[in-house]
């Protein structure tokens, strides 16, 4: 019967190992210390157990030397196991520069995932193994939680918010995708797989899908059909060549980084940061463009950021 | 067994229980000895509700498809389990029927400060429970105990008005007990009976009020913040409307974490009465043992946030939260070692409310353990909402909160009725539910490793072989839950007559007859010496 369970999910990513390590570590101090508080009362259990009713206790009111010995011991261990995960976790929370960025929405109850080549794909993730990957995401209603078990990763995934994961796949194969925040009627259903492929076939699958243009293409139409040029490709609104990623003066003297967070809010409440030296003219687009039309557009700004002002036509 | 002549010999005097009949003699009685009684029996009423829906958990679980019903009844199933079980059962059980009994007899008062709130705090309790009974068979609920938005808010259908609105009104029963307690240990106190001569169980009673007192009314805020949301589209909460959903869970847990801590600390200081009376010894380190509830209530209210490391929240605040987490793990350490180190060259008997009490501390040490995995930003990364966290809240809430309150309630049973229980079926129960406890919650956390969401009415079939074995202990612990509840109603005609004090306990509340007279002591004590001088 004990073959039919598992007990440990595998390890498929370069953060796996290190979640893993502590695990062990924090699941060797449970056995500890369960074992020294049982193994203790079962001896005092027997050692110490009345065997008449005569039987006097000894007075002893405490110790100052023990209570500070098991202040100072589970003190110790806790710093410890604290340094240990805060610093795993900070690297944990840090994508490499070089990721590979995919798009995820999450809603009721799908996950819509958009590769920056354009591909779009339901419940089903493609990777390619031993590249980081950064997943940019958000929902379109109300909180999902993005997991990947096998990669001990997980973010929830929030409306209105953009939050990011990352990692990097170390063997191939298919693995569990699970929305993790419960999320209403079916949420169990909202489940799919991360298909981890060898680079070459990631490339041919990739060239093989359904693919429209892509991520930045598209945002170009987006920026064409808005009309956004007739401000800011005329000196009424900030220009936006070159602007992703670069710091922003606003009107209220302090500064934001131009990311795409900034960029989300921007187009959708555009009153919330002014640009310094601009009147605030901006409709907001609330309504009017979805989530995964606002990554296009995002997509694009960001485009042009890379191109230097070239169209990505 | 019961000897014939024992019904006439508790009914030769006046005592609490006989001291007048009828209905309305207990709906509108200001003893608080007969309202923790009325509270006993209307949260064994909601434990039974809330276990029902656990069994039907239990078996939909069986099967990877779920056995029994469709997701969204599923849904509406550990909704009402949990919003019952926290807000109807744990929360008020240990304070409002033990505290509420024990609270007066232990400072040796004749009631509390204030016996009609008390009876209030009761009516409220109903009142809200009736609501929330309401919501579940009104259309059910199912947005989880935790009401997360904007779910809750803006996307179900289902009756969650009168599910928050419930909780709401059962919150001020739980503020007014807590105040009621306050107000009590300050002023009431019998002449000699000095803060350090208080049993422990009144420094945990005295904690758990402070975070009543001030933990309940954000949450009441909160929900009231629900209600307005829901029904106007304030957009307090809502991003569509320009909230910002993170901020009701940061308003959310910061009561209900230290909600976590008003369902253990009182098992706490209930540990403490039990583990010196059945070592007839010393408490070992009053004075770390009584500081360290403190330290529990107070570091409580600065946790919060650990419930959120992968809400998207800032790493900086995750670190704090991270920092202060293992922060609260010391203090329960402290408890843990001291109750331990009290059966150090004690005189150890082990009748059933001992068992009781050895298991709390074997539960809680696993399920505490296990909260370090939780504290851990990295490991809580993998971990969070699965079953390990699962398997975490139920061994502190049932492992830990409910063997407090089942050892308390066996405890002080025959001081509550005057009678005794079977011990021999007592001891099976305690042994049967330990053992059906870790078969059902241990696996838990081996599914939360593997990385089964919590709230899946519909799982991956390789979770299978581990459910079942959950399924399995939960038949096992139901049936130990069910054998106290039979004994119990039967010692309370046919039990032997108990004598003030069967246990030769020391504290007030065994100085007086059992059960008591109305007034609960014939004089006014006075204390003369310190608590658990069981070597004098």
């Amino acid at each position: 019967m004990l073959q039919g369970i598992p007990f440990r999910p595998e390890q498929a990513s370069t953060i796996a190992r290190g979640v893993d390590h502590l695990y062990y570590f924090l699941t060797a101090i449970d056995l500890f210390f369960t074992a020294v508080i049982f193994l203790t009362i079962f001896y005092f259990a027997l050692r110490y157990r009345r065997r008449s009713e005569q039987d006097r206790a000894t007075r002893i009111e405490g110790n100052i030397p023990l209570e500070i010995m098991w202040t100072a011991i589970p003190l110790g261990l806790v710093i410890i196991v604290f340094l240990w995960g805060t610093n795993l976790f900070i690297q944990n929370s840090r994508p490499p520069a070089a990721a590979t960025e995919i798009f995820v929405v999450g809603k009721q109850w799908m996950w819509k995932i958009q590769h920056p080549e354009g591909l779009m794909e339901i419940n089903e993730l493609h990777v390619p193994v031993n590249r980081p990957i950064k997943l940019t995401m958000t929902s379109e209603d109300v909180i999902h939680d993005f997991s990947i078990p096998a990669f001990r990763v997980k973010k929830d995934v929030v409306p209105g918010m953009y939050t990011t994961l990352w990692f990097q796949a170390t063997q191939t194969g298919k693995f569990h995708l699970f929305c993790d925040q419960y999320c209403g009627t079916n949420h169990a259903l909202m489940k799919g797989y991360v298909m981890v492929m060898e680079p070459i076939e990631y490339e041919q699958w990739v060239s093989g899908g359904v693919r429209g243009e892509s991520m930045a293409q598209a945002g170009a139409k987006l920026y064409d059909q808005l009309a956004c040029i007739t401000c800011h490709g005329t000196g009424k609104a900030p220009p936006l060549l070159g602007i992703y990623g670069k710091r922003v003066n606003l009107s209220d003297g302090t500064t934001v980084v131009a990311d795409d967070a900034y960029l989300r809010e921007s187009i959708i409440y555009p009153s919330a940061k002014i640009v310094a030296g601009f009147p605030p003219i901006m409709p907001t687009y609330k309504g009017q463009v979805t989530e995964e039309q606002l990554l296009q557009l995002i997509a694009y700004i960001k485009s042009l950021s890379r191109e230097e002002g070239k169209a990505p036509k | 067994m019961a000897t014939a002549a024992a019904p006439a010999d508790l009914d030769t005097r006046v005592h609490y229980l006989n001291a007048d009949y009828g209905i309305k003699s207990w709906l509108l009685t200001t003893d608080h000895k007969r309202i923790a009684i009325l509270y006993l029996v209307a949260i064994t009423f909601f434990f039974l509700l809330g276990g029902i829906a656990a069994v039907l958990i239990r078996i939909n679980l069986i099967q990877p498809n779920g056995a029994l019903v469709e997701p969204a009844a599923y849904n509406k199933l550990f909704s009402m389990h949990g919003i019952i079980m926290i807000f109807l059962f744990l929360i008020p059980s240990i304070p409002a029927v033990l505290g509420n009994f024990l609270v007066p007899m232990m400072i040796g008062a004749r009631d509390l400060a204030f016996p009609r709130l008390n009876l209030l705090s009761w009516y409220l309790l109903m009142a809200g429970g009736i609501l929330i009974l309401y919501a579940v068979i009104w259309g059910g609920v199912d947005t989880g105990w935790t009401f997360y938005t904007p779910l809750s808010t803006t996307y179900l259908n289902t009756n969650v008005m009168s599910a928050a609105l419930g909780v709401f009104v059962a919150g001020f029963s739980s503020i007014l007990t807590g105040l009621n307690f306050i107000v009590t240990i300050h002023k009431m106190r019998a002449p000699g009976m000095t803060w350090f001569r208080m049993p422990l169980f009144l420094w945990a009673i005295y904690a758990t009020s402070i975070i009543q007192i001030l933990g309940t009314p954000v949450l009441a805020i909160t929900l009231v913040l629900v209600a307005l949301e829901r029904l106007f589209h304030v957009g307090v909460f809502d991003p569509a409307v320009g909230g910002d959903p993170i901020l009701f869970q940061h308003l959310f847990w910061f009561y209900s974490h230290p909600a976590v801590y008003i369902m253990i600390l009182p098992s706490m200081g209930v540990m403490s009465e039990l583990v010196t009376c059945f070592a007839r010894k010393r408490i070992f380190g009053y004075s770390f043992v009584a500081f360290s509830s403190v330290a529990i209530a107070v570091i409580s209210f600065l946790v919060w946030g650990h419930h959120m490391y992968v809400s998207g929240q800032s790493i900086y605040a995750s670190i704090i939260f991270s920092a202060l987490s293992f922060a609260v793990a010391i203090p329960s350490a402290i408890k843990v070692f001291n109750w331990t180190a009290t059966l150090y060259k004690g005189s150890v008997s082990y009748q059933a409310p001992m068992l009781y009490a050895l298991g709390f501390i074997g539960l809680f040490t696993m399920g505490g353990l296990t909260g370090l995995f939780l504290a851990t930003l990295a490991v809580d990364g993998h971990v969070h909402d699965t079953y390990f966290v699962v398997g975490h809240f139920h061994y502190i809430m049932v492992g830990g909160a409910l063997m407090g309150y089942l050892g308390g309630i066996h405890f002080w049973w025959p001081k509550i009725t005057g009678r005794l229980y079977p011990d021999g079926w007592a001891r099976l129960a305690a042994a049967i539910i330990f053992i059906g406890f870790n078969l059902t919650f241990f696996p838990q956390y081996m599914l939360g490793y593997l990385g089964m969401p919590r709230r899946y009415a519909i799982y991956p079939p390789e979770f299978q072989v581990l459910n079942v074995m959950s399924s399995a202990g939960a038949s096992v612990l139901a049936v130990g839950y069910l054998i106290p509840l039979i004994y119990l109603i039967w010692s309370m005609r046919y039990g032997p007559v108990a004598g003030p004090n069967p246990w030769g306990a020391k504290g007030l509340e065994w100085e007086t007859a059992s059960p008591p007279i109305t007034e609960n002591f014939e004089h006014t004590p006075v204390v003369t010496e310190e608590a658990y001088a069981y070597d004098e």
